[in-house]
């Protein structure tokens, strides 16, 4: 009896995580079984019958394709500016000295802690207020607005962790500032800048709230499923849903077991080579 | 490649280096000869590594030159320096092998066949073989010789090391200290080894400065800094002292007479630094004898009498400690030869020392300690 | 040393160009150049807007976008929204807090099982707390619909063992709103939690119940006060958008369940009442800053910011 007990104070925290794990993990589950139903009718959500036509055929409805092409290139657009203006602005930020720091600070803070319904609102005022005409160009604006700090907090985090004496080695090594740049900075802080921009791809592409304020007639895959909530789900939308879930876990594991395997790699090695008594 | 660099004596003129209100580095100056190991030696915060950092262009010095030869080359970029550095953890590029690591240097310089020199380096290094790994692969020693290899691969005129064997165990440094020294013979390259391990310095070095408050105390070959200290600051520094309290009271011959706490000390006119006036009198550990009765000290020899408050047995050596009548502590160390099992705390003894093995320092600031245990001054490091 | 030779021609007269003097003179512009386009952004599209926004909730409230509206200075555009949208404010706050209670009851202990438990499962089991923002939030939102339908296991398993009556449904209602706001920030909670405790000295731990503590006072007086900077972060961040969403509300609720988001966004896109509108987002935005501000200021830790 004590034996039970004991066992079960060490491991219901354990318990809990991976029940809470399976509440995160069900919704998940549901998409992708739903991905091979076929619906009994259009406005209904419950698994009806097993099929394979969907992911045979998942632009029957061509508009979810067109906006799921359309989210792809403003994604594309918005991570490319947002990269570029972030990774920037971490350099200066993280090897800089300069007046006005803190208010900077606070200026690429507070779109992260502004809730998106008022980003939203906000750039809306303001496209009406000066006549711009809403669609594709102004949701990429919206979308590198408030990616940008996302990709400053990030590349910041990657730059300084970095250990500035192999810069000074690099000099000291007859590589100019450029070069220095080139060789050293800019290959270690890359994971970081590639983190930002996947990070920055996935809320443009997945964002609604933002969108929907600045969208005017311009469908985006969200919007597309917003619509169609209301006039009744076509059952591709969880084939793509599921697509995207498998895709980007396969992206994240793959990184992960690289970076393990490395790892592995280096602890081993002192062992296999222990030349000068073992110390990595 | 041919070695037909013209002649290249290291000289630091009046270098100064501020930061804010704190003196880094205040009006040094100093000569390093071609070929030469030089050791500066410090505590951490006394200005050695920002030294070494001007050398290597990494600081801009506040006012001074920096010689290398008869060129100035204080104000150039570190890249355009025939100068280069083995830094403190390494700094190996992580994202580099070692081949590309070591390489690094002459591609920078527009060298395309390196393979050869590559190989040559590391096989100097003893690391043939690790060619395409990775440095978080390897164990310290091994990464503290890539770079070794991937600063002297470039032929520099000075080689600087920024305490370079901080990071490896007792064991490995050793064997590290013997490994340079080898390598400093084989090229011949003038290396400047910075360091807080005084151990270290007099044994690598062939001149060693020693460095306090951004300032050199002392500067000379390793026996002479340790055998006729400058200053009490070297004299504790570098090794123990005891340091007595005394005033000179007149001479005789080529002898020095002194009087502290009431008993008489002669020392040699050549090893005093001071001839007049209030004095410290120094004299190392090692040097003092221990005897019980006072009749047993040979004739012609300094004494000073108290007791026995602490022995520790150390293996090699024995450390006593003794109070004398003033209060003083003074260390004694004797070699366990003939281990003297007769000597227990409480004893009174007699410890004695030849004139010439005494030292005569001025004695001026007030802040001057005597005690032969003082903890070198540890100030947070500018850099 | 051919390759020597070539580095001793070059300058060497102190302040020549290119020399240092002039490298710093450089670098003293150099970082205003590298934050001109970015900061340049985020004062156009997110500072102005805020401006616009303030001027918008300030129009005379007569006015509509055909015919234009004038800046009034109408003040009185605050105190008359919040008197018609009270309940979904009150709403949008009571429905975020239970959510967050709800979040906090199962991300301490999913954050805590991952940073101090899982061992070498611990990178695993973290892709999975973030695995399912892979997907589309609006489609697991609707995930949701399924889940919880009238005609789904849950209800009919609820309706078995009398937590539900036999009309009882779960969709359309309070429950679903709040389950679906807990699901869909629960991440934002539990990653900065899990930061914060990863970096508990595991001896700490040890230490406290060397010195007599019992498991439940270790939580209490190590580890709970250890883990507050990443409570508090991981709380804000779920807070914050948990307040302002209107998706779960519009997808899994009914008018009925309705928060100031909906208000919002069929008063700027349905209604187009543009004064209403924003001064409803002005409103949202001060009530999460005073509560933000508050919480901190009970928290005792205004660095976390």
């Amino acid at each position: 009896m004590s034996r039970i007990s004991r066992w079960f104070a060490q491991h219901w925290v354990m318990g809990v995580a991976l029940l809470v794990l399976g509440y995160l993990f069900l919704p998940i589950a549901v998409v992708a079984a739903l991905s091979f139903n076929r619906p009994s009718n259009r406005l209904s959500y419950d698994f009806n019958e097993f099929t394979l036509d969907n992911w045979r055929n998942p632009c029957a409805t061509s508009d979810m394709c067109d906006a799921v092409l359309r989210s792809a290139q403003i994604g594309f657009i918005a991570t490319v500016a947002a990269t570029a203006l972030g990774t920037l602005m971490a350099f200066a930020l993280a090897r800089h000295r300069f007046r006005g720091r803190s208010g900077l600070n606070v200026l690429i803070f507070l779109p992260m802690a502004t809730p998106e319904l008022v980003l939203g609102t906000s750039l809306l005022a303001l496209f009406v207020a000066g006549g711009v005409p809403l669609g594709f160009w102004t949701i990429v604006i919206a979308h590198v607005m408030f990616c940008v700090s996302f990709v400053v907090v990030t590349v910041k985090a990657r730059l300084s962790g970095m250990d500035l004496r192999l810069e000074e080695a690099a000099m000291d090594l007859y590589a100019s500032e450029w070069q220095t740049f080139r060789r050293i900075t800019l290959p270690l802080v890359l994971p970081g800048i590639v983190a930002a921009a996947l990070l920055a791809f996935s809320l443009s592409f997945d964002d609604f709230i933002i969108t929907n304020f600045n969208s005017g007639t311009t469908v985006t895959f969200p919007m597309y499923v917003w619509g169609a909530a209301q006039r009744g789900i076509p059952p591709q939308v969880n084939v793509i849903g599921t697509a995207m879930f498998a895709i980007a876990l396969l992206l994240v594991l793959a990184t992960t077991l690289r970076g393990r395997r490395a790892r592995r790699a280096a602890l081993a090695a002192p062992v296999v080579v222990g030349q000068t008594g073992g110390r990595s | 490649m041919a070695r037909d660099t013209p002649a290249g004596d290291l000289r630091l003129a009046h270098l100064t280096k501020t930061f804010g209100a704190f003196t880094a580095v205040d009006d040094l100056s100093l000569t390093i000869a071609q070929g030469s190991f030089f050791a500066l030696l410090g505590a951490s915060g006394c200005g050695k590594t920002t030294t070494l950092r001007m050398i290597a262009g990494l600081e801009q010095p506040t006012s001074g030159q920096v010689l290398l030869g008869d060129r100035d080359i204080a104000r150039l970029r570190p890249y355009k320096r025939p100068v280069n550095t083995v830094f403190q953890s390494y700094a190996l590029f992580p994202h580099l092998d070692i081949f590309e690591n070591v390489a690094f240097g002459l591609r920078r310089r527009g060298i395309r066949k390196v393979d050869e020199e590559v190989r040559r380096m590391l096989s100097l290094v003893q690391l043939d073989g690790y060619e395409r790994r990775r440095p978080a692969q390897l164990s310290g020693g091994q990464q503290q010789r890539v770079a070794l290899a991937r600063a002297l691969i470039n032929h520099p005129q000075l080689l600087l090391l920024d305490e370079p064997l901080g990071a490896l165990d007792l064991k490995l440094r050793r064997q590290m200290q013997i490994e340079l020294k080898r390598i400093q013979s084989e090229v011949g390259i003038t290396f400047l080894h910075v360091t807080h391990d005084q151990e270290e310095a007099m044994w690598m070095a062939d001149t060693v400065a020693v460095m306090n408050a951004g300032r050199i105390e002392q500067l000379g070959a390793p026996t002479d800094i340790y055998e006729y200290p400058a200053t009490p600051f070297v004299a504790n520094f570098l090794g123990q002292s005891n340091l007595i309290e005394a005033e000179v009271t007149g001479q005789d011959g080529d002898d020095l007479l002194l009087t502290g706490h009431g008993s008489r000390f002669a020392t040699p006119r050549d090893r005093a630094r001071a001839h007049a006036g209030g004095v410290w009198l120094g004299v190392r550990p090692e040097k003092l004898h221990l005897v019980t009765e006072v009749g047993a000290v040979p004739a012609g020899r300094n004494a000073v009498s108290g007791v026995l408050t602490d022995i520790c047995y150390a293996g090699v050596s024995t450390e006593f400690l003794l109070r004398t009548s003033w209060g003083q502590e003074l260390s004694v160390f004797t070699a366990n030869s003939d281990p003297d099992a007769g000597l227990v705390p409480g004893t009174q003894v007699t410890a004695h020392w030849h004139p010439r093995h005494s030292f005569v320092l001025p004695r001026g600031g007030e802040n001057e300690t005597p005690s032969g245990d003082r903890e070198p001054e540890r100030i947070e490091a500018a850099t | 040393m051919s390759a020597l030779a070539h580095l001793g021609s070059a300058h060497s007269a102190p302040g020549a160009p290119g020399g240092p003097a002039t490298a710093r003179r450089r670098h003293r512009f150099l970082p205003y150049l590298l934050l001109l386009p970015g900061a340049a952004w985020l004062l156009l599209f997110f500072a102005l807007p805020l401006l616009q926004l303030a001027a918008a909730s300030l129009y005379d409230p007569n006015g509509s976008l055909s015919t234009g509206y004038a800046l009034t200075w109408a003040f009185g555009n605050y105190p008359a929204a919040l008197q018609a949208y009270w309940p979904q404010f009150g709403r949008s706050f009571l429905y975020a807090g239970l959510a967050l209670v709800l979040a906090l009851l199962m991300g301490y202990p999913l954050a805590y099982a991952i940073a101090c438990k899982a061992g070498r499962w611990k990178n695993l089991l973290l892709v999975c707390v973030v695995a399912p923002m892979f997907t589309s939030f609006l489609v697991r939102t609707l995930a949701w619909k399924t889940i919880l339908s009238d005609n789904g296991w849950l209800v009919g398993l609820l309706r078995d063992v009398h937590l539900l009556g036999p009309d009882g449904r779960l969709l359309a209602t309070p429950i679903a709103v709040v389950l679906g706001l807990t699901y869909n920030f629960l991440p934002f909670l539990v990653l900065p939690l899990y930061a914060s405790l990863e970096r508990l000295d595991q001896r700490l731990l040890e230490a406290a119940s060397d010195l007599y503590a019992s498991a439940w006072q270790t939580f209490r007086r190590v580890t709970l006060p250890l883990s507050m900077p990443g409570l508090i972060a991981g709380t804000l961040l779920f807070f914050i958008p948990a307040t302002g969403d209107y998706i779960n509300a519009e997808l899994l609720g009914t008018p009925k369940e309705y928060m100031i988001g909906n208000v919002i966004d069929s008063a700027f896109l349905v209604r187009l009442d543009y004064p209403q509108g924003a001064a409803l987002s002005f409103l949202l935005m001060s009530a999460i800053l005073a509560v933000v501000f508050v919480y901190l200021r009970r928290a005792g830790t205004e660095e976390v910011l």
